[in-house]
């Protein structure tokens, strides 16, 4: 624009007008350089990672012998993981999507704004914890704690499916895990919604509110339909660091090999893959390495998947 | 809630709305001060005046919205058909289901299908339809907006995909559906394209023989065409409260407008 500006204006401003033009040509070629750049080596990362896993993993995917827990296929071994690794993140999610919700809402639209800017770096610095520090509080204080409450839960309800069977002693099951995973994932998803439901445009909220809406209708009529998208990346994001979570699960969970199971109370639960390559890693060797490097192959296409499941859901409906 | 707002339109007296010695506040500053006058029923009345001399403001003092900015506040009484609007005890959202607006910028929910986009007011006072009483108030609401053709195949698709005019006119849908007894308009053409404009301007004329209309426009042409009444805003500079200057019906407003700044504003409008 100001280029333009200076060109149409015959005046001793020409000459720094065009020097402008040509500092603004440099960079203009130089950032988009940059930013062909930057997609390039994201591809090309995202390339030699799916490259590496699957060359690393080939001879494992054929292999009938030397498999970690002296499985019989890979796919033996694979499939409960991630059952596992889907099942985790999936209770997880079904925890960490209405309270991080809730938690962005409450934030954006029911706080005063000084309680919303404390509480909002709050959840912020709890995204940030690394992830051992959730595992070691999962180990020693939620799991004892939860204890108790899973026997009533069992006692109680347990012909609900999920809550049947003898419930685990030390806490240390699947639900735990999926608790501290959504401990985890919480702040992520409440902070990509916050930002997004405080950026529901006024005209929207006032269309609401001139209608005769509650402030809660507001939120159902504005709020909620502007940030969908938010929340449905939100979701996304919370589960690529479930799936992928180590050492919390590794730690928390007390994990039967090759168990298929939905009781989320019972001592013996499925493992997650994540954990279970890096249980594994150490000890391996040979065979066994390509199995965990094939399994890596495996957790990276159920993220795809994911991901691509998301986008499709998540792409907004057409617009004027 | 302790009110008895929310009662049906029984008569045009029930649309009259008076507004005596309101001022008008964001924070410590005066937007508007010691504003009195009377809004004729099914009229169209005509809002005018410089840019920041609290047009806007008067107009979203009636349906309350104005409150919902943070720190602002309104002082005096304004009253719909004799009953209190500012009234502490009366319910905001009971008044703005009976106080109906426009703005400026076509603000359609637009994930929303254009059919739901007209029942939503109907719907948030919770009343129950019929699928057939919904289709017909729909059908309706929509024909009153002058939109139902250019719709009719496409009720399904979401309020946003409509051009700026057809939005606009959908939002006019959306607030008559309640049949509400007052119609606010804040420059509901200003956003707009000649035709579209013209269309909204023949929609108006219509709407006068059901509604209350108060109608802000920058328009002087547009004030002359659809207002049976106007009232001149004024501001003497920043900081200064916005003062009512002169109301009376338009014609007599604009062929021998008795202050001498209408009479300036006007002039310099057209000079
Ligand atoms: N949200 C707000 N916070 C603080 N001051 C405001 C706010 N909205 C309006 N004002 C001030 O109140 C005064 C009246 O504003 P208002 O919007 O009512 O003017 P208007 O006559 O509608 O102007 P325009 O023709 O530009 O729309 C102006 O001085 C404006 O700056
Ligand atoms: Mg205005």
């Amino acid at each position: 624009m100001t280029i333009a500006f200076s060109d149409m204006t015959a005046s001793p401003t020409r000459t720094l007008g065009s020097s402008g033009r040509r500092v603004s040509r440099f960079f203009e070629t130089g950032s988009r350089g940059v930013a062909v750049a930057a997609g390039g080596v994201v591809i090309l990362a995202l390339g030699g990672v799916t490259v590496f896993l699957t060359v690393q993993g080939w001879p494992a995917w054929t292999a009938a012998s030397g498999l970690p827990q002296n499985a019989s296929s890979l796919w033996a071994l694979a499939g409960p993981l991630a059952f596992g690794s889907v099942w985790a993140s999936a209770i997880a999610l079904v925890l960490t999507a209405p309270i991080s919700v809730g938690v962005a809402l409450f934030l954006s639209e029911y706080a005063p704004r000084r309680v919303a800017r404390v509480l909002g770096s709050v959840v912020d610095v709890l995204a940030a914890v690394p992830s051992v520090v959730f595992g070691l509080w999962g180990l020693m204080v939620l799991a004892p704690m939860l204890a108790g409450p899973y026997a009533w839960l069992s006692a109680k309800m347990g012909w609900f499916p999920l809550f049947s069977g003898q419930s685990s002693a030390t806490g240390r099951t699947i639900l735990t895990a999926a608790i501290v995973l959504s401990i985890m994932m919480t702040p992520i998803m409440a902070s990509v919604c916050r930002e997004a439901f405080t950026q529901t445009p006024q005209a929207l909220r006032e269309a609401a509110i001139a209608l005769g809406s509650t402030p809660w209708e507001v939120i159902r009529l504005a709020v909620l339909p502007y940030g969908r998208s938010a929340m449905i990346s939100g979701c996304m994001l919370a589960l690529g660091r479930a799936l992928g979570e180590t050492m919390a699960v590794a730690m928390v969970l007390s994990a039967t090999p090759g168990l298929v199971s939905l009781q989320v109370l019972t001592s013996s639960n499925p493992n997650t893959t994540a954990a279970f390559i890096a249980q594994n890693f150490p000890e391996a060797h040979g065979m066994q390495v390509s199995a965990l490097i094939a399994l890596g192959l495996v957790l990276f296409a159920i993220t795809f998947v994911v991901n691509a499941v998301a986008r499709r859901v998540a792409r907004p409906r057409k617009e004027a | 809630m302790t009110t008895t707002i929310i009662s049906e339109r029984t008569s045009i007296a029930a649309q009259r709305i008076e507004i005596a010695d309101v001022s008008a506040y964001y924070g410590s500053f005066t937007a508007l001060s010691g504003v009195s006058m009377t809004i004729e029923p099914r009229a169209v009345t005509a809002f005018i005046g410089p840019s920041g001399c609290g047009k806007s403001t008067m107009l979203r003092a009636i349906n309350r919205m104005h409150e919902t900015i943070p720190g602002a506040r309104v002082e005096g009484s304004i009253t719909l058909g004799g009953e209190s609007v500012l009234d502490r005890r009366v319910d905001p959202v009971a008044v703005r289901s009976r106080v109906g607006m426009v703005f400026q910028r076509p603000n359609p929910f637009p994930t929303m299908s254009i059919r739901d986009n007209v029942l939503v007011g109907v719907r948030l006072q919770g009343r129950r339809l019929s699928r057939s009483d919904a289709d017909d108030l729909v059908e309706m609401s929509l024909r009153a907006a002058n939109l139902w053709e250019p719709v009719k195949a496409i009720l399904s698709k979401p309020g946003g995909s409509l051009s700026g005019g057809q939005q606009q006119r959908l939002c006019i849908a959306r607030a008559i559906a309640v049949k509400p007894d007052v119609l606010l308009m804040d420059e509901p053409c200003s956003a707009l394209d000649p035709i579209s404009t013209a269309a909204i301007e023949e929609l108006i004329a219509n709407l006068r023989r059901d509604y209350t209309v108060v109608i802000v426009t920058h328009n002087m042409g547009q004030a002359q065409r659809v207002s049976d009444a106007t009232a001149f805003f004024t501001v003497d500079g920043a900081g200064q409260p916005g003062r009512l200057v002169e109301y009376r019906d338009t014609t007599t407003m604009f062929s021998r407008p008795v202050d001498p700044r209408t009479a300036d504003y006007l002039a310099g409008r057209f000079g």
